[in-house]
């Protein structure tokens, strides 16, 4: 469904951040997308919807170039891309309700927005998610007086009301505890399963990733330097994503954590 | 928590809350705010005739920046500058030296109370008074000329400066102020090694940019007799000679300018 | 750290001997150039007059205590007419600044080359010539009364209020654009939900802070004949009714004091 051929990024720094990058992801997938810090990850999944823009390449989302669309275009197609942040990037002085409807912007015509009169299928639909979510009886509340575990579930909520094809997720439990980073990417995986989304996710916590996904693409210095299923990451492979470093702990913690999980259920 | 439930939301409208909750209060404001607006623009008597032919003027004055005059009444117009610039000179040097003490006593957290109480009334006066105002019993006072319009400047840079340093000195930082103390400094030391750095670079982003406030400020005694470049000015607009107005106006803003952009600098350097 | 070698023994200094031979020669330019201004202000001071003020300010003293009470049935009026300068100009203003302030914030520039520095040119105009200059102005091309005083604090608030706005653009949350752009709205919803929330505290304290020094200064546009309660107090200095004078004085004490209280109110309301 979702297709890159070539798509590099070169900043004006002179930094390459993706140097042709070739991916595919196939409906309904959710896929991991691992490595250090300044890999380039954040930058691939903002050069898909065009937050930045790549230097040259192809992103096709079903057979659309993404690259090559204008700004009606654009905007139609970011629709169908629902994106979730790091640090929620909810607007804090708004309420939940309309943070959440903020995602139908691209669905709705300025004044009607401006006025806050958004059609009932698209406040009924708000309020399905925020039930689904637990956040009902929030909604009316302000996006700066929740918990980090409910703005980004605010911010999940944002994603899913635009009724995308592709989730694009970044780093969506850098700030949360690890409790809350577990609640948040099994809610991420698990409706991502319900509406059968596809999903990339940006972490740098591998043994989450490991828990949650199915595959795993690990990125180095803007390459791709893995591909496969979460078991096949050996401490070899991970030496070679991240550099040296004593990788059995990592693996055998999320072990545990899986056998703890799957007893859990 | 939960006793909403979602059967009772569906298909219910949405609208975003109101800033003020109670609608009752809320129309009663927005209904004020309505016949007041109605009552300000009702009473306001404008001219139309008057500012139609005005708009030949304005659209003259407008092309005035264009060609602007600084010739033919140079030594006016030097004059004029050149006094701005000293009273703004030695207004910002009195003022400063001054408001250092003044700030200190208006601080609550170094100055016992009498002295605290006495600072403050002082900065209270200096700020409820407007500068042209004071300007105009000053030089009914003091008699014409630039002594009036220094000692009005002095007197305003007192009471913004010290009621700013009072205020960053009463959110410095105690610790540091404490530690020096424990040292068995004197009070003078204790003010010299605790205190002062702390609110060094402040001050001096303040003083700079209360000269610029000065010189602003000097551009207008002129008009009330307290010296510099108002009277010129003056004179301009009364004679209609726009081009003139002009080129002064473009030196005011041209030295404002100058100034903001030094202040900017030396900002960036102490801090 | 500058350690001299003096006679076998290391003695500390904070600065080197250049820094600290830098250090005089500026202190020194600085005393000169202070001492020079005060002789040119010396020079066009009579210093009969100033010997003889402190019986002139008692002189003045005398006559003007006690204010003229009564005269304050005349004053409704004025106060009105300064209270809707002060308001209306803000609003103008206000109206006008939001614009320009998207012009000139570098992350809402249309152009950063063509059209930010049109807008950085308004502002810093409007803002470094004092509103009894911009009266002075209109009263020339549209001729003196109240409308002329709105307009005159309209446009120097423009300025004043469209930098404060302009910063506080540039230092909003990107994160919170970008979610909104992610979402495939357009520009100007971009505007209304990503940007606009994130500025509107600011905004509001700057209104209100700007309203309160518009009062200041509307109540002294009269003395240019741009209406207001300054026409009073310049018709009474005109006659030297002092007992009217000192009234107004308190009336402009008390207008003043009010707005600040208003508005330190309105903004704990508000943040």
């Amino acid at each position: 469904m979702l297709q890159l051929k070539k798509l590099t990024k070169t900043y004006k720094t002179g930094d390459q951040a993706l140097k042709a990058i070739d991916l595919e992801v196939p409906k309904g997938q959710v896929l991991a997308l691992i490595g250090p810090s300044g890999a380039g990850k954040s930058t691939m999944i903002r050069c898909i919807n065009r937050l930045v823009e790549p230097t040259s390449g192809e992103a096709l989302l079903d057979g659309v170039d993404l690259v090559k669309l204008g700004a009606t275009g654009l905007r139609k197609t970011r629709r169908e891309m629902g994106m979730i942040f790091q640090e929620y990037a909810l607007v804090e002085r708004l309420t939940v309700m309309e943070n959440v409807l903020s995602g139908r912007l691209g669905f709705v015509g300025f004044w009607r927005s401006f006025l806050r009169r958004f059609p009932q299928s698209d406040v009924d639909e708000a309020f399905r998610l925020l039930d689904r979510v637990g956040l009902l009886h929030m909604a009316d509340k302000r996006a700066d007086e929740l918990s980090g575990g409910q703005r980004q579930r605010v911010g999940i909520c944002r994603a899913l009301i635009q009724n995308p094809k592709l989730l694009l997720v970044d780093e969506p439990t850098a700030s949360l505890d690890p409790k809350t980073s577990r609640q948040i990417m099994r809610l991420i995986t698990e409706l991502c399963r319900e509406r059968g989304l596809a999903a990339i996710i940006n972490i740098h916590d591998v043994a989450l990733a490991q828990m949650f996904v199915p595959r795993v693409v690990g990125l180095r210095f803007g390459e791709i330097v893995f591909d496969g299923p979460p078991n096949g990451l050996t401490p070899g492979k991970l030496t070679e994503i991240y550099g040296e470093e004593d990788w059995e702990a990592t693996i055998e913690a999320v072990d545990d954590n899986g056998n703890e999980i799957e007893a859990a259920q | 928590m939960s006793d909403i439930q979602l059967e009772d939301k569906l298909g219910t409208s949405w609208r975003k809350p109101h800033f003020i909750t109670n609608p009752a209060l809320r129309w009663a404001v927005i209904a004020g705010f309505v016949a007041y607006m109605i009552a300000a623009v009702m009473t306001i008597e404008v001219d139309w005739g008057r500012v139609y032919e005005g708009l030949d003027r304005g659209w003259a004055f407008i092309l005035a920046f264009t060609s602007p005059d600084f010739v033919s009444r140079a030594s006016d117009i030097w004059a004029g500058l050149l006094e701005s610039i000293v009273m703004t000179v030695a207004a910002s040097v009195v003022g400063i030296l001054i408001s250092i003490p003044i700030g200190l006593g208006a601080a609550r957290n170094i100055a016992p109370l009498p002295v605290y109480v006495a600072c403050r009334g002082i900065v209270a006066i200096s700020r409820a008074l407007q500068e042209i105002i004071v300007a105009i019993l000053l030089v009914a006072i003091f008699g014409f000329g630039p002594l009036a319009g220094f000692l009005t400047l002095s007197f305003a840079t007192i009471g913004f400066l010290s009621k700013l340093l009072a205020e960053d000195i009463e959110s410095m930082d105690r610790v540091q102020a404490e530690a020096i103390r424990a040292s068995g400094a004197r009070w003078m030391q204790w003010i010299n090694y605790g205190v002062q750095p702390q609110v060094m670079p402040r001050l001096v982003g303040l003083s700079i940019y209360r000269i610029d406030i000065n010189f602003r400020e000097s551009a207008i005694l002129g008009l009330v007799g307290a010296g510099g470049i108002g009277a010129t000015l003056n004179t301009a607009f009364d004679r209609y000679e726009y081009d003139t107005a002009a080129a002064i106006l473009i030196m005011i803003i041209g030295i404002v300018m100058a100034l903001e952009y030094v202040s900017g600098i030396v900002r960036a350097r102490v801090q | 750290m500058p350690v001299l070698d003096r006679d076998g023994t290391q003695v500390w200094r904070r600065r080197t001997g250049k820094e600290s031979l830098g250090r005089w020669f500026g202190w020194l330019l600085g005393v000169a150039a202070f001492v020079y201004c005060w002789q040119i202000i010396s020079d066009a001071t009579t210093w009969f007059f100033v010997w003889d003020a402190p019986r002139i300010a008692n002189d003045i003293w005398t006559r003007a205590t006690p204010p003229k009470w009564e005269y304050i049935t005349q004053l409704g009026r004025p106060i009105w007419d300064t209270l809707n300068i002060a308001t209306l100009g803000t609003l103008i203003a206000l109206f006008l600044a939001v614009p320009v302030a998207f012009l000139a914030a570098r992350n809402t520039t249309p152009s950063a080359l063509l059209i930010r520095p049109v807008a950085l040119l308004i502002i810093v105009s409007t803002r470094s010539i004092n509103s009894l200059i911009w009266a002075l102005l209109l009263i020339a091309i549209i001729g003196p009364g109240v409308f002329a005083g709105v307009i005159a604090i309209a446009i120097r608030s423009i300025g004043f209020c469209a930098k404060l706005l302009y910063e506080a653009i540039e230092e909003i949350d990107h994160a919170q654009v970008e979610a909104i752009t992610a979402t495939g709205a357009s520009r100007w919803q971009v505007m209304a939900y990503g940007i606009v929330p994130q500025i509107l505290p600011a905004f509001a304290g700057i209104a209100v802070f700007r309203w309160d020094i518009n009062i200041r200064e509307s109540t002294v546009l009269g003395l240019v004949g741009a209406g207001g309660i300054g026409l009073q107090l310049s018709a009474s200095l005109n006659v030297l009714a002092w007992p009217q004078v000192s009234l107004i004085l308190i009336v402009i004490l008390v207008a003043v004091i009010i707005s600040e209280w208003v508005s330190a109110k309105v903004r704990g309301a508000i943040i």
